[in-house]
């Protein structure tokens, strides 16, 4: 039996106390400890990307993170991206694309596309960017080549891209917009 | 997953002294590897001496006028550095060709040099791996070898490679290895850091227990490296392993090769510089048929593993290939 040990985490805005023996994953201690089951585990093994969560501002798979690694550092799951005044854009997005069947994939899908968007903002180049020391244009291949790492097994692939594509640009329809319209 | 201990040292001296104190003991730095390994009881360790916090993350002018990148550099930040996509652009294509966005937020510079082959025999331990225990044989061999060695191979020996994009691109660009061990700080060139698995495979670099990666240092750009690139060839477009890659340098004038280097990816243990392709080609007109005839040198010595679940005898044609058109389109023509 492991002796446990302390440390303190922010998610989604809330501070919790806790103790965990050191084998706990982030994802595990999120799910199983502070019961936020928000982050999916899919694969466990860092291969699907359901487990995508925002750390100190950036997107990683918690279920490849030890918890006890990342005592005092905060994460924020796809329901802390909600704000008092709505949905976070990437999210309106989805829902206006309906971009995604069952939703298993969704939360890490949704995490992974803000990372991405904030990381293209910053100039970060990709595997598809033509010219390495040039501006990124977040384009289709873009969006496809940057969201690799989430797999969705219904295949929502061509309305995740069009989500992530008009929350980038900031063109997304509001889902209440649409609802107005049907 | 089998209990360890964790450590959080202050300091990375006190990092290297708590891991060499303790045989069973591991370094972990981004863990996108380790935790993956843990969980399959590839490894099981006693200990977990958590570097993440004590190896550094900055990216610093050297007075040589290269660079040297702290071991805690993330990837992401190493491939977006503006001094490594202008003065080094291999280094920066080829992190970006590896993982997914998430990992390389999370893999560090020192780490990504440490990984473990992605041969699915080692990565299972109830398959026979004599990488995971030299008392044991090799599945690969017979068994599904597509993604294995072709280079640097011992009849019956391991025939694992090194999955690493940015340590291909770092032995096409001699760069150097800090490390922090027991008794001291040393340099390694990265040519001699990895290591052909030999008589013993279990040890796919020269670092000893306790030695610590603290940087990586690029020597200073020349006109060939500046002119460099990545290539990689895989099942897939993005997210996978290397079926091959190659790291590419070429300075040509006059139609002339004037400096040229490559490393090859997926073709063996270590991150294999192609010195002989490299040799071949100096000094020689920058065409088809002499890059041809370089990289046909270089794989005059290759050992192809035939095996019924599909072997590996296409990496040759593969390899050509690649190294030509990447050559080619470097060379000013189209790829």
């Amino acid at each position: 039996m492991s002796t446990t040990i302390p440390m303190s985490i922010t998610v989604d805005g809330e501070r919790h106390d806790l103790a965990v023996d050191p084998r706990t994953t982030l994802l595990d201690a999120l799910r199983e400890r502070l019961r936020v089951t928000t982050a999916k585990k899919g694969c466990d093994h860092g291969q699907c990307g359901a487990c995508t969560v925002l750390l100190d501002g950036r997107r990683v798979l918690s279920c490849l993170t030890l918890a006890v690694a990342k005592d005092g550092s905060h994460v924020v799951t796809a329901d802390g991206l909600a704000t008092d005044d709505g949905l976070h854009p990437v999210t309106e997005a989805f829902l206006a694309y309906d971009a995604y069947q069952c939703g298993f994939c969704t939360p890490g899908q949704i995490c992974s596309a803000v990372g991405a968007i904030d990381e293209a903002r910053r100039g970060m180049p990709s595997a598809v960017t033509a010219d390495l020391t040039g501006e990124v244009t977040l384009d289709r291949t873009e969006i496809a080549e940057r969201m690799s790492g989430n797999l969705c097994r219904c295949a929502a692939y061509v309305n995740i891209v069009s989500a992530v594509e008009d929350a980038a640009h900031g063109t997304a329809p509001r889902s209440s917009t649409l609802e107005a319209q049907a | 997953m089998k209990p360890f201990t964790y450590a959080r040292p202050a300091v990375a001296s006190e990092a290297v002294t708590t891991l060499a104190a303790d045989p069973d003991a591991r370094f972990l730095a981004g863990g996108t590897n380790l935790l993956d390994h843990l969980k399959l009881g590839v490894v099981e360790p006693s200990q977990l001496v958590d570097v993440s916090r004590v190896t550094g993350t900055a990216i610093e002018e050297l007075a040589d006028g290269g660079l040297r990148i702290d071991a805690g550099v993330p990837n992401s930040d190493l491939a977006a550095d503006a001094r490594v996509r202008e003065r080094y652009p291999a280094v920066a294509a080829a992190i970006l060709a590896g993982a997914s966005g998430q990992l390389r937020n999370m893999a560090s510079t020192g780490g990504n040099l440490l990984q473990r082959t992605r041969c699915a025999y080692f990565a299972d331990p109830t398959t026979p791996c004599t990488k995971r225990d030299l008392s044991q044989g090799c599945s690969a061999r017979g068994g599904w070898a597509r993604y294995h060695a072709v280079l640097g191979t011992a009849a019956d020996g391991c025939i694992a490679t090194h999955p690493s994009d940015l340590a291909v691109a770092l032995v096409a660009l001699d760069a150097q290895v800090q490390v922090l061990g027991p008794d001291g700080a040393r340099t390694i060139p990265i040519g001699e850091f990895h290591r052909l698995p030999g008589d013993d495979p279990t040890r796919d670099t020269v670092l000893a227990h306790g030695d610590l990666v603290t940087a990586v240092d690029l020597p200073a750009t020349t006109p060939a490296v500046r002119n460099s690139t990545y290539r990689k060839v895989r099942d897939r477009a993005s997210y996978a392993f290397a079926l091959v890659s190659a790291a590419v340098a070429l300075e040509v004038a006059d139609g002339t090769v004037v400096d040229v280097r490559i490393a090859l990816g997926g073709v063996a243990h270590k991150p294999w510089r192609a010195t002989t392709a490299e040799a071949t080609l100096r000094g020689r007109p920058a065409t088809d048929d002499e890059f041809r005839a370089a990289i046909a040198a270089e794989l005059d010595a290759a050992a192809p593993v035939d095996s019924p679940l599909g072997g590996n005898a296409f990496k040759i044609p593969l390899v050509t290939g690649t190294v030509v058109s990447t050559l080619r389109a470097l060379a000013g023509g189209a790829a």
